[in-house]
């Protein structure tokens, strides 16, 4: 049987699903349609989504690539009350929100490198943000966000992890 | 009563990724669709077949323009742009059918199999070759490749010249540039059993979408709704192109009888959306010995690709502002648009003013080098001060003229003075090093709102609920820039409310009258003004009832700390009881305002007049590097700084500056969207290359505030001066570490340029 982990919830994948895009198979499948589909090509990073702990492209992963594997989502990373990640909650706090379209990509991208790195520098996060392009921001509110959110959690000792993974 | 940090309406929504932008839409029995492209560069007799297509398995319906029962071309100013081409070819993103099927996989699998051909007709891929006498003529209109022509006439320059110490004739050329918006253009469309189509859009302007909807359907206005929703970016450019993929999906839902989504791939984005606009300027300018601008001889060409979209109104600002931010007393100028056979250019952030500036700006720096002047002495000399008349004859008396100001707080700020002088000109500081160093910054002003272009005017309804929540909107429409949520400060400010007292109400084209579109740096400055004119209705209905509760006359009561109050704070009322008692009244807590731009004038023949009712005032600086063996450039440091009038929200104003300057650098020095015999030569990211967040040094943003007369809040607007000057900046630096001149955009340096 093909299982996924998805927010911590397990899924079961269909035969005829295994061939999809993970991007595809959280939008079109899943519903969850916080992930964004921007280039489907693997350029925009958009549609990163974290599997194993690790940033990915999903529009260039097939779903088959990610059974047996946990996968996590912009949908995930609230935590059990409801209340926004600390990363989400610097992104509104720090002004790195236009558009939005990048949005969801990029606290993902942030929320890989926080979970290996908790106290990277802005050269560090632009390096880790690189993949990922925004149009509208300049990037520059969006490493300020990132930065506050790794400042918090360490002054805090607020866990790093995804809310759905500390659900259960 | 403000949070002290960044305040966004849809900021929670966005990082959850809770907000609904129209690919999230999904509605049972949704049909999905997929365009068809003629493609060819340009041809006539154009025979599209699909027999085949029809039979593949899930294609519902293949429509092409011989379905449309409204007009199939449509258009902002010239109704030439075809929703769905037919006969003739004119550009290779030119789409002559759309497959609708109940897959999108069967719907691109079934675009494929139409069949499409035609007889190629040569095309015309520059400005050269469409004005050369006997080309073949593009537009669909008229008999000729030019398709508009602004003159400007201030003065006589010709007999100037004789008396300059120097006189500088050089040429500049930009490049086509792609929004590049991240969310590619979509549409789900809705036929409602009441005969109206509900359109979900990605586009940027409702009511300019409404309009190529009802078109192409030819169908009432008031038959078609479209709704505002999470909008993945616009900067111009989800007008024309994102309206005719509303357009082909309400086509094909009205067709079919069922929803139908239109999603756009990358390549299909890039293949299709119109660009902006390429030019090519000459310049003569003469100067005197002591640095002052005495004459100028401008004429640029703009390629307006194979429609005309706005490119008279782009081209238009273009010669309101031919020369920057100085006063010139003889100046004449030439504006052309031409028509070619590449894809379409129109609206892009900064409209017809980047492109200028990347000339004007260059030619004070080198103009003050020849004559051994400071650059900023160069300017100071030249620039507008209060009561100065610009080029088009505009006497600047009714706003605080702050050019010097702003000037003079980014020179401050950057260290602009001491670091000019360790420019490098081409010689590294350090014996073997290969790296260079330039500073450089240049200046602008830039006519807030639509100016003397168009209809200027917006509204706004505030609807107070009976238990004390307000629902706003306006005609302004949100693209990501925030503008929600400024006027939600707005007028949370204007009635002393708490934020969260006040809902910015998701409009529709149905529920609000149409305020134009949502471009020009006018979204603060007239839906802005539009939010106090009705919020002063608001509060003078509130008072005329309330007067007798808080025991005074109506002209005493006041709005503060949420809440109503009488004469010397004796008796107050909370909004809870204030609209309970209008209830009690049988009073509609409601307001509707207008807001109508302040005069402006234009003569076409001579190119004069009041542009605009007031400038916002820019200069933006850049430390850089050169690499002197590899022509590497490195970004170190920028500086922005702008006189916007007020400052509603500082956080995203920031934003603005920040990402504005971003799409200036990506302008600069990497983006570039070529063509290889009228083909696009980038289809996505790979090789279309934008600005990513390790090429940027960080920003300051330098926030200069005179309330703004002419503006009912004081605001101007910053969405546009924040893109268009960086790049000469950029050009400037460039030459001041190596003393070579860049007049073409992007700015590319060969390690041979630099021997």
């Amino acid at each position: 049987m093909n299982q996924i982990t998805i927010n911590g919830a397990p899924y079961v994948v269909a035969d005829d699903e295994l061939k999809l895009s993970l991007l595809e198979y959280l939008r079109e499948r899943r519903f969850l349609t916080g992930t964004k589909n921007g280039c489907e090509k693997g350029l925009c990073g958009s549609c990163t989504v974290i599997v194993d702990g690790k940033a990915l492209r999903s529009c260039r992963t097939p779903v088959e690539k990610a059974i047996g594997k946990s996968v996590v989502t912009i949908e995930g990373m609230e935590g059990p009350g409801g209340e926004p990640h600390p990363i989400q909650k610097a992104f509104m706090d720090a002004g790195a929100i236009q558009c939005g379209f990048c949005t969801p990509g990029m606290v993902m991208s942030a929320y890989a490198l926080l979970l290996r790195d908790p106290d990277p520098s802005r050269d560090d996060i632009r390096k880790a943000l690189k993949g990922n392009l925004c149009r509208c921001t300049g990037y520059q509110q969006i490493v300020d966000a990132v930065s506050l959110a790794a400042k918090v959690m360490r002054e805090q000792a607020l866990p790093v992890e995804a809310g759905c993974l500390r659900k259960r | 009563m403000r949070p002290n940090v960044a305040f966004r309406n849809d900021a929670r929504a966005k990082v959850t990724g809770r907000a609904t932008y129209a690919d999230d839409i999904s509605i049972a029995g949704m049909l999905y669709a997929a365009p068809v492209y003629a493609d060819y560069v340009s041809a006539r007799d154009l025979v599209v077949d699909s027999s085949e297509a029809l039979a593949s398995p899930g294609c519902v319906r293949v429509i092409t323009a011989a379905d449309v029962p409204g007009t199939a071309s449509f258009g902002q100013i010239e109704k030439d742009y075809p929703i769905l081409c037919s006969g003739r070819v004119r550009s290779y993103g030119d789409v002559c059918a759309l497959v609708v099927a109940e897959t999108r996989a069967a719907a691109k699998a079934a675009a494929a199999l139409v069949k499409v051909t035609a007889t190629p007709v040569k095309p015309v891929l520059t400005i050269d070759e469409a004005l050369e006498p006997g080309a073949p003529v593009v537009p669909s209109y008229g008999d000729t490749n030019v398709v508009t022509h602004h003159r400007l006439r201030h003065g006589d320059p010709e007999p100037a010249f004789d008396g300059c110490e120097l006189v500088l004739e050089e040429e500049f050329t930009t490049q086509a540039i792609e929004h590049a918006y991240m969310e590619p253009e979509t549409a789900v469309c809705v036929p409602r059993s009441d005969g109206v189509v509900e359109v979900y859009g990605s586009m940027q302007h409702p009511f300019s979408t409404r309009r190529f909807v009802a078109a192409l359907l030819g169908e009432p206005l008031s038959n078609v709704e479209v709704y505002t929703i999470s909008v993945g970016g616009g900067f111009g450019g989800k007008d024309d192109t994102a309206a005719a993929v509303c357009a082909r999906a309400a086509l094909a839902a009205r067709l079919t009888g069922r929803p139908v989504k239109l999603r756009y791939d990358r390549e299909w984005s890039f293949r299709e959306s119109y660009k902006r606009h390429p030019y090519r300027m000459r310049y003569k300018v003469g100067v005197s010995s002591e640095g002052r601008v005495l004459a100028v001889k401008a004429t640029m060409h703009a390629d307006s690709g194979a429609y005309l979209s706005v490119t008279p109104w782009v081209t238009w600002r273009s010669t309101a502002q031919c020369f920057g931010p100085y006063v010139v007393d003889d100046i004449h100028a030439d504006v052309y648009g031409v028509a070619t056979n590449n894809v379409f250019t129109g609206a892009m952030r900064g409209f017809g003013a980047p492109q200028v500036n990347f000339a004007v700006e260059q030619l004070m720096d080198m103009a003050a080098h020849e004559l051994k002047i400071h650059p900023l002495g160069m300017r100071r000399i030249n620039m507008v001060k209060q009561d100065s008349v610009t080029v088009t004859g505009q006497r600047l008396d009714g706003h605080v003229v702050s050019m010097e100001d702003v000037m003079n707080r980014v020179v401050h700020e950057i260290g602009y003075r001491k670091k000019y002088e360790h420019c490098s000109f081409g010689k590294p500081a350090d014996e073997g090093s290969d790296e260079l160093y330039g500073i450089g910054l240049a200046i602008s002003y830039r006519g807030a709102s639509l100016g003397a272009e168009g209809m200027d005017f917006c509204s706004c309804i505030i609807n107070g609920q009976y238990d004390g929540s307000i629902l706003l909107e306006t005609g302004i429409h949100e693209n990501g820039q925030g503008s929600e949520s400024a006027m939600t400060l707005i007028l949370a400010d204007e009635l002393g409310v708490d934020l969260g007292r006040v809902r910015y109400k998701r409009s529709s084209t149905s529920s609000i009258p149409d305020s134009g579109t949502t471009v020009a740096t006018r979204g603060t400055v007239m839906g802005g003004s539009a939010v106090v004119v009705a919020a002063g209705q608001y509060r003078e209905l509130l008072s005329r009832h309330l007067a007798d509760r808080l025991r005074c006359r109506p002209e005493d009561v006041t709005f503060h700390d949420d809440k109503i109050w009488g004469l010397n704070y004796e008796y107050s009322l909370t909004w809870e009881e204030a609209m309970r008692e209008l209830f009690l009244q049988r009073v509609t807590p409601y307001a509707f305002g207008t807001f109508q731009a302040p005069p402006v004038s234009w003569d076409d023949t001579t190119g004069q007049g009041d542009a605009y009712f007031t400038y916002v005032y820019s200069c933006q600086a850049v430390e850089l590097t050169v690499d002197r063996k590899t022509g590497k450039i490195r970004l170190l440091n920028v500086v922005a700084g702008h006189d916007i009038g007020k400052a509603v929200n500082r956080a995203l104003l920031l934003g603005q500056v920040y990402g504005g300057v971003t799409q200036g650098v990506g302008m600069a020095l990497m983006e570039d969207f070529a063509y290889e015999d009228g083909k696009p030569a980038c289809e996505n990211f790979d090789k279309y290359l934008l600005p990513r967040a390790t090429d940027l040094p960080e920003m300051t943003g330098v926030i200069i505030e005179n309330h703004d007369p002419n503006s009912l809040t004081g605001a101007k607007g910053i969405g546009e001066p924040a893109l268009e000057l960086i790049a000469p900046a950029i050009a400037n630096a460039v030459f001041n570490a190596t003393g070579v001149r860049c007049r073409d955009l992007p700015i590319r340096l060969r390690p041979e340029d630099l021997a």
